[in-house]
C-alpha cells in the first residue's frame, strides 16, 4: 500500500492490523507521534489527515491509502518552526515532552476548525469572534498532559490565534 | 576563557531540549533509529490474583509464524536475588497478584507479538485471595521502618491524656484511594546485546542506578551494562527503579539474539509499575481554647504486597508541621494479594498532608479561628521531631503572602452560604511541605581549547528541566555564558548520580556540577590556558553531603483553592488555585513555575478525579485505562498560579535551592476539600471528591 | 488483535453482500470503537469491509423539514452543520459533548449508534460477561457498576449505552435507514437497540449484514427550544455519568408537548415516555418537572453504587426543563 506522509509517498507492505501510529513509528521512523494509551484516550498520537486532527492509534493504516498525512515532523517548514511549535517553546508548554507532538498537531487542527466556524461544547450564542481560553481548554481536552502543562499550553495556543488575527495578547 | 559576570542561575533559560521536543526529534527509549533488526516483546499478565501456574501451553504459540520465542518461568534465565521482589520476573510459578507477568512473547512484529501473547493459554491452580484494605485488617503489622528509612512510629509526651483534656478536639478518619502515576510515556526498554555487552535504552529516572540494579540482577559486571535515557516521558516516581519491562527486555534480547523493544501497554501499568497505596488515616488534634495544639496523633493504615514490603511514610510530614507537646504517629501495613505499591510523586507527604491539612481546617472551625491564623499559632520554632533548627522555614510568610495574592482577607468563614447562579462557591487553604534532600553524585567537567565546556552527569530529565538547570549551574560555576556549556545527562557511563526522585535531583546533581566546574575553572585559571587535548575534572560529593547536619532542611508552601459545586448535580470545579512556596533559590523561574503548576495540577486531579477502582472478586484495578481512570484534562484547569518567596538558605547546599518537583502536589487536595467544605458545608474525608458524594447533602 | 482480511466497499450493495456472506465479517467506519475493541480482543472479525468511501456523507434538509444524515457524516461535521446547529440544538450539543475533537473527526453517525458499552467487564476478555460470552455471568452487579444502568437492565446485564448523540436522536424520534440483503428498510431509532433481557449479546435489531445508511430526523416544531445536558466526572473528554436530552413546547405556562431522553442510565438511549405523558397538559413548573422525572424513575432499579443516578437525573431534568421553560416564556 501507499502512505502519503509529510509530502512524501511511501510504499509499504503492512499487516492489515497495523495502525497509522505503528506504521509511522515502527515502519517509517517517524517517532514524533507518540503512543500513550493506544486506545484513543490520551491524544499523544494526534496527526493531521487531510488537514483534520485524528487519533492515529485508532486508524488502520490500510484505510488511509490516498490521503495526505501530516505529522509533527512535517509541521516545520525548511527548519523554521511552525508558529504553534514556537509558541509552545515561548510559553514552556510542556515538560516531559511526550504529549507535546500530539498537543501541537491537535492545536493546528483545532485552530483550523475554529476558523471554519465549528462550535464547541462551551460555545453559546453563536460563534465567538475570537478564541478565548475557555474555548481552547474545551477544544484541547482530547490531549492529556500528565505533567500538568495545560496552564502554559492554553496561552501558547492563544498567542498563535491572536497573532493570526492581528491582535497581541498579554 | 570568556568570563562573564552575568549569572545564569535565576534566569528563565528555555529548555535546552525544547526544540527537539516540539519537532518530534527527541528520541525516547524505544525510538532509536540506529538500532536495526528489532523484535518486539509483549508480556502476558496473570489472570488470577493468587495461586500457581499449573501449565503454560506454549507449543501452539511457538509454532506461530514470526514468533521468535515464548518466555515462561520454565525457560527464563535465572536471576540473582534482588531486594526488589518485583524484579524476580518469571523466576517462579507463583502468582502474587492479578496482572503480574507470567510469560512474554517475542515476535518479528508488534502485531504478532501482541496477538500471540493474547493467545497463550495459561492454566492455574487458584487460591483464595485477599485484596481489600480495611482499618482493622487481621494481617496488620508494624513494619521495621517506613520509606525509605524513617521510624515507623514516633511518640512524645502523653497523647491520650492531652487529647482527653483538650478544649477543642478533632477526631476523624480520612481515606485516599489507590492512585496510579500514569506518566504519558509508558515504561519502555530497547535492549540490545553486542557480544557480552548490553545496551539498554530505557525510560527511567536514573540511568546509573538502573545499570547497577540490572547488572546485579543478571550477574553482570556493571561495566558491560550501558543504560541510556536521553528523554523520559514522565515518571512521577514510577520509573525510579527498573521495572519488569527492563528485566523482560534483557531476557528476551538474550534469548532471540537480536535487539528487542518492550513498551508496556497502558493496561499493564495499573499492575506492574507501582502506584500510590490507598490509605486510611485517623487524625486526632487537641487544642486549647485559643487554638494552640496540645496533641497531634496520626495513625495510618495502608497496604503492601506479598512480593515485597513497601511502607509509605504517610505520617512523616505530621512529625514536623506543627508544635505540640504531645505527639504520636504510627504506620501499619496489611500484606495483600495486590501489586506492590511504590513511589508516586511526594510519597508520604501527599496523602498524609491531605489528611492533616483537612483536620487542621476542621480544627480551625472547631476553634472559631481563621485557618491561616490557626497554623500561625502553631508554628514551631524548631523541628518538633528532632529539635534541630530549621535551615529555613517560611510557612508563615507563604500563608500571609499567598493570602494577600489570593484575596483571602475578606473571607466570610461561614460554610455553605455563597452561590453564583447554580454554583455554590467557597475557598480553602492548606499548607505544603517537602524535605530538601541531597544524595551523592559524580560529575565530570571538561574544558576544550576552543573555550567550550562539556559537563557529564548521569542525571535524568523526566520533564523537570534538569538539563537546563544544570546548564545554568555549570555556567555560573565556570563563570561563562550558558552558550559555552553543553550538559550531557541520561547515561550510566557518567558515573554514580542521584535519581530524579525525592525532589533532590537538581540539588544533588547541581552540587556535583558546581564542585566539578569550580575545580575545573580554578585549574584552567592556574594553567592559564586550555591545552589542545583539553582539561577534565571529576568531582564527587559524598563528603559534602555527609557533612550536612545540624539543621532540618525542608521546603514549605501554602496552597489556596476556590471551589464551585453545582447545586443540581454536585459537579465540582476548581476555577482557581494559588500556591506560594518557600523553597530556597529558584534556579530557573520558567521551568520552576511549570514544576509547581504541574504538581498542583496533579493535586487537583487527585482531589477531584483519581481513584484506582479495586474489584474484590478479581483483585485488580478495573479502571485500567485513561478513559476510566481520569486524570485532569485541559478543561479541568482554569487558573493555577504559582509564586515563591525570595528565600535565602545558605545552609542547604551550594546553590541555596530546595527541591520543587513534589511540593506542588502536597496539600493541594486538602485545599480543594477545604474549599468544597466552605462552599457546601459538606466535609469530604474520602478522596476523590466526586459528585455522588455531594449530591443529596448540599444546602437547599 | 486477530488477523483479518480487509476490503474497501465501492458500493453499498456489495458491502452488504460481502458481510452477509461471512458470519465473521464486520463493517468498519470511523474505527474509534471497533478498532479499540479489536485491540482488546473483544471484537474478532476475520473480514473488515471499509465503508468510509461510500457516498453516505451528506446532510440534507427536505421540503417538510426532515433532516437526512448520511451514515458516514463525521460527528464533528454533523455538530457544525447549520441545519443541526440552528435547528436541532440538542443534537449539536450532544455531539459536541462526546469524546474529543480528534475522535469526533473520525466517528461516524452509524458507528456512534452502534458503539458498545464501556462496562469494564465487557472490555476485559479475561473476565466473565454475559454480553460478550453468553452465560458466563455478570461480575458488574457485585463489582464496579457506579456508571451502569438503573433502567431497562436485566439480571444478566446492567451495561449502559455510551452514546450522547443517540440520546438526542431518541428524543427527536429519529428513524434509521437500513440496507440489507433483502433490500432497504427504515426503523424507528427506538427500535434499533434491544434491551438485554436474557440475551444481552443481542444489542440491536439489525440482522447480520444489515448496514445503517443514514438517519432521518423528522421536523419538530419546537426543536429550537431544546438542550442536551451531560453530567460527567471530568469537565471534558469523559463518558456521561448521566445525561438528559430535552425539548419543550410551552404555551401560557402549560406544557403542550415535551421530548425527554436520558443517557448513561440504561442499555439504550432511554426515551422517557412516562415522564412525557406525565407532563403534557401540566403547568410548566419545577414541581411538575420533578413529578415527571419521578414518574419515569419509578421503574429504576438502582444498585449499591449507582443509586445516585436517580436524584441526579431528577435534578437535571428539573433544571433543563426549567431553563427551557424560562426561554420559552
Amino acid at each position: 500500500m501507499q502512505l502519503h506522509v509529510n509530502g512524501r509517498l511511501h510504499e509499504l507492505a503492512l499487516d492489515n492490523r497495523t495502525t497509522l501510529l505503528d506504521a509511522l513509528r515502527e515502519h517509517l521512523g517517524l517517532t514524533g507521534s507518540k503512543k500513550g494509551c493506544d486506545h484513543g484516550q490520551c491524544g499523544a498520537c494526534t496527526v493531521l489527515v487531510d488537514g483534520r486532527r485524528i487519533n492515529s492509534c485508532l486508524a488502520l493504516a490500510v484505510t488511509l491509502d490516498g490521503v495526505e498525512i501530516r505529522t509533527i515532523e512535517g509541521l516545520s517548514d525548511d527548519g523554521a518552526l511552525h508558529p504553534v511549535q514556537q509558541a509552545f517553546l515561548d510559553r514552556d508548554g510542556f515538560q516531559c515532552g511526550y504529549c507535546t507532538p500530539g498537543q501541537i498537531c491537535s492545536a493546528v487542527g483545532m485552530l483550523d476548525e475554529f476558523d471554519q466556524g465549528w462550535p464547541s461544547a462551551v460555545t453559546t450564542g453563536g460563534q465567538p469572534a475570537a478564541l478565548d481560553a475557555g474555548e481552547v481548554r474545551e477544544r484541547m481536552s482530547g490531549n492529556l498532559c500528565r505533567c500538568g502543562a495545560y496552564m502554559n499550553i492554553v496561552p501558547a495556543i492563544l498567542d498563535v490565534a491572536d497573532a493570526a488575527a492581528g491582535r497581541s495578547s498579554a | 576563557m570568556t568570563q562573564t559576570d552575568v549569572r545564569a542561575v535565576g534566569s528563565g533559560l528555555g529548555r535546552i531540549e525544547g526544540p527537539a521536543k516540539v519537532t518530534g526529534q527527541a528520541k525516547y527509549a524505544t525510538e532509536q533509529d540506529d538500532v536495526q533488526d528489532v523484535a518486539y516483546v509483549w508480556p502476558v499478565p496473570a489472570t488470577i490474583a493468587k495461586g500457581t501456574i499449573r501449565r503454560i501451553d506454549d507449543a501452539p504459540i511457538r509454532a506461530m509464524a514470526q514468533v521468535l520465542a515464548v518466555l515462561t518461568p520454565d525457560n527464563a534465565p535465572h536471576l540473582q536475588p534482588a531486594e526488589d521482589g518485583e524484579l524476580a520476573v518469571l523466576q517462579s510459578r507463583t502468582v502474587s497478584y492479578r496482572g503480574q507477568f507470567v510469560a512474554a512473547v517475542v515476535a518479528q512484529t508488534l502485531e504478532i507479538a501482541r496477538e500471540a501473547a493474547e493467545r497463550l493459554q495459561v492454566e492455574y491452580d487458584v487460591e483464595p485471595h485477599d485484596v481489600e484494605l480495611t482499618q482493622d485488617h487481621p494481617t496488620l503489622y508494624k513494619p521495621d521502618q517506613v520509606n525509605p528509612s524513617f521510624p515507623t512510629d514516633t511518640e512524645q509526651g502523653d497523647v491520650d491524656e492531652a487529647l482527653g483534656a483538650a478544649a477543642n478536639l478533632v477526631d476523624h478518619t480520612y481515606t485516599t484511594p489507590a492512585l496510579h502515576n500514569n506518566p504519558m510515556e509508558p515504561h519502555a526498554t530497547l535492549a540490545s546485546w553486542d557480544g557480552d555487552e548490553l545496551t539498554l535504552y530505557d525510560s527511567n529516572q536514573g540511568a546509573y542506578s538502573a545499570q547497577q540494579t540490572l547488572a546485579k540482577l543478571f550477574g553482570l559486571d556493571p561495566a558491560v551494562v550501558h543504560v541510556v535515557s536521553q528523554h523520559v516521558g514522565g515518571g512521577f516516581g514510577s520509573k525510579g527503579t527498573p521495572r519488569a519491562n527492563a528485566v523482560l527486555a534483557v531476557m528476551a534480547a538474550r534469548m532471540v539474539r537480536r535487539p528487542v523493544k518492550l513498551a508496556l501497554h497502558r493496561h499493564h501499568m495499573f499492575a506492574v509499575v507501582g502506584y500510590r497505596t490507598p490509605t486510611i488515616q485517623r487524625i486526632r488534634l487537641g487544642a486549647d481554647a485559643e487554638g494552640r495544639l496540645s496533641a497531634i496523633s496520626h495513625d495510618v493504615v495502608e497496604q503492601t504486597s506479598t512480593v515485597m514490603e513497601f511502607a509509605e511514610q504517610t505520617a512523616l510530614a505530621t512529625r514536623i508541621m506543627y508544635a505540640a507537646p504531645h505527639r504520636r504517629t504510627t504506620h501499619r501495613l496489611a500484606r495483600l494479594d495486590i501489586p506492590t505499591p511504590r513511589w508516586m510523586r511526594a510519597p508520604g507527604e501527599c496523602p498524609g498532608m491531605y489528611a492533616l491539612e483537612s483536620a487542621m481546617d476542621e480544627l480551625a472551625i472547631e476553634c472559631g479561628l481563621d485557618p491561616i491564623e490557626l497554623r500561625i499559632r502553631n508554628e514551631p520554632e524548631r523541628d518538633p521531631e528532632s529539635g534541630k533548627p530549621w535551615s529555613s522555614r517560611s510557612l508563615v510568610e507563604c500563608l500571609r503572602e499567598g493570602a494577600q495574592l489570593f484575596g483571602w482577607g475578606d473571607r466570610d468563614p461561614r460554610p455553605g452560604t455563597r452561590s453564583d447562579g447554580d454554583w455554590l462557591v467557597g475557598t480553602g487553604v492548606a499548607a505544603s511541605t517537602y524535605p530538601a534532600y541531597a544524595s551523592p553524585s559524580t560529575a565530570t567537567a571538561r574544558a576544550a581549547a576552543d573555550g567550550r565546556f562539556v559537563v557529564r552527569i548521569a542525571a535524568a530529565d523526566i520533564g523537570t528541566g534538569a538539563r537546563t538547570a544544570l546548564t545554568q549551574i555549570a555556567a555560573d560555576a565556570l563563570r561563562v555564558s550558558t552558550d559555552f556549556v553543553r550538559v550531557e545527562i541520561g547515561d550510566s557511563a557518567f558515573g554514580q548520580a542521584s535519581l530524579a526522585g525525592g525532589s533532590m535531583g537538581t540539588a544533588s546533581w547541581g552540587w556535583a556540577v558546581t564542585k566539578a566546574c569550580t575545580e575545573l575553572r580554578e585549574k584552567v585559571e592556574r594553567n592559564g590556558e586550555v591545552p589542545v587535548d583539553g582539561i577534565e575534572v571529576q568531582a564527587e560529593t559524598s563528603a559534602e553531603i555527609e557533612a550536612r547536619s545540624g539543621y532540618k532542611y525542608q521546603g514549605f508552601g501554602a496552597q489556596f483553592a476556590e471551589a464551585r459545586v453545582n447545586i443540581d448535580t454536585g459537579e465540582v470545579r476548581v476555577p482557581r488555585l494559588l500556591g506560594m512556596f518557600g523553597v530556597g533559590r529558584i534556579i530557573n523561574p520558567r521551568t520552576a513555575r511549570s514544576q509547581f503548576i504541574g504538581g498542583m495540577t496533579m493535586g487537583l486531579s487527585m482531589a477531584l478525579h483519581e481513584e484506582g477502582v479495586l474489584d474484590l472478586a478479581f483483585g485488580d484495578y478495573v479502571n485500567h485505562d485513561l478513559a476510566e481512570y481520569h486524570i485532569a484534562a485541559c478543561a479541568d484547569v482554569t487558573d493555577i498560579e504559582a509564586h515563591w518567596l525570595d528565600e535565602h538558605d545558605e545552609r542547604v547546599n551550594p546553590m541555596g535551592s530546595k527541591g520543587i518537583g513534589e511540593i506542588g502536589i502536597v496539600g493541594t487536595a486538602a485545599a480543594v476539600a477545604n474549599a468544597v467544605h466552605h462552599a457546601t458545608a459538606v466535609r469530604i474525608r474520602d478522596l476523590p471528591i466526586r459528585l455522588d458524594k455531594l449530591l443529596g447533602r448540599l444546602p437547599g | 488483535m486477530r488477523p483479518f482480511q480487509f476490503v474497501r466497499a465501492d458500493d453499498a450493495a456489495t458491502a452488504v453482500q460481502t458481510v452477509t456472506a461471512n458470519p465473521k465479517a464486520k463493517f468498519l467506519a470511523g474505527g474509534t470503537n471497533l478498532v479499540d475493541l479489536m485491540k482488546l480482543g473483544v471484537e474478532r472479525p476475520d473480514l473488515l469491509v471499509d465503508l468510509t468511501r461510500l457516498p453516505f456523507d451528506s446532510v440534507d434538509v427536505e421540503a417538510d423539514g426532515t433532516v437526512r444524515i448520511g451514515t458516514n457524516v463525521r460527528n464533528s461535521d454533523l455538530a457544525a452543520h447549520p441545519a443541526v446547529r440552528n435547528g436541532l440544538p440538542l443534537l449539536s450539543q450532544a455531539l459536541l459533548a462526546g469524546a474529543s475533537g480528534q475522535l469526533r473527526n473520525m466517528a461516524t453517525v452509524g458507528g456512534n449508534l452502534l458503539q458498545r458499552t464501556r462496562c469494564v467487564y465487557f472490555q476485559d476478555v479475561t473476565k466473565p460477561c454475559n454480553k460478550r460470552q453468553p452465560g458466563s455471568g455478570c461480575p458488574a452487579r457485585q463489582g464496579d457498576h457506579r456508571n451502569l444502568a438503573i433502567l431497562g437492565a436485566s439480571e444478566a446485564c446492567i451495561a449502559t449505552h455510551p452514546s450522547d448523540m443517540a440520546v438526542a436522536l431518541a428524543a427527536l424520534d429519529a428513524r434509521v435507514a437500513v440496507s440489507g440483503p433483502d433490500g432497504d428498510r427504515e426503523t424507528p431509532l427506538a427500535e434499533l437497540h434491544a434491551l438485554p433481557g436474557e440475551h444481552p449479546e443481542q444489542e440491536t435489531t439489525l440482522r447480520h449484514g444489515e448496514l445503517i445508511t443514514g438517519i432521518a430526523v423528522p421536523p419538530l416544531a419546537y426543536a429550537e427550544r431544546s438542550a442536551y445536558r451531560k453530567v460527567r466526572d471530568r469537565a471534558s473528554y469523559a463518558f456521561a455519568v448521566a445525561s438528559v436530552a430535552a425539548a419543550l413546547d410551552v404555551e401560557d405556562g402549560v406544557v403542550r408537548d415535551v421530548r425527554l431522553a436520558f443517557g448513561a442510565v440504561a442499555p439504550k438511549p432511554w426515551r422517557a415516555h412516562a415522564a412525557e405523558d406525565a407532563l403534557r397538559g401540566r403547568p410548566a413548573t419545577a414541581a411538575s418537572f420533578r413529578a415527571a422525572a419521578e414518574a419515569e424513575l419509578a421503574a429504576a432499579e438502582p444498585l449499591r453504587d449507582n443509586a445516585f443516578k436517580v436524584p441526579l437525573i431528577t435534578n437535571v431534568v428539573v433544571r433543563t426543563l426549567s431553563d427551557l421553560a424560562g426561554e420559552t416564556s
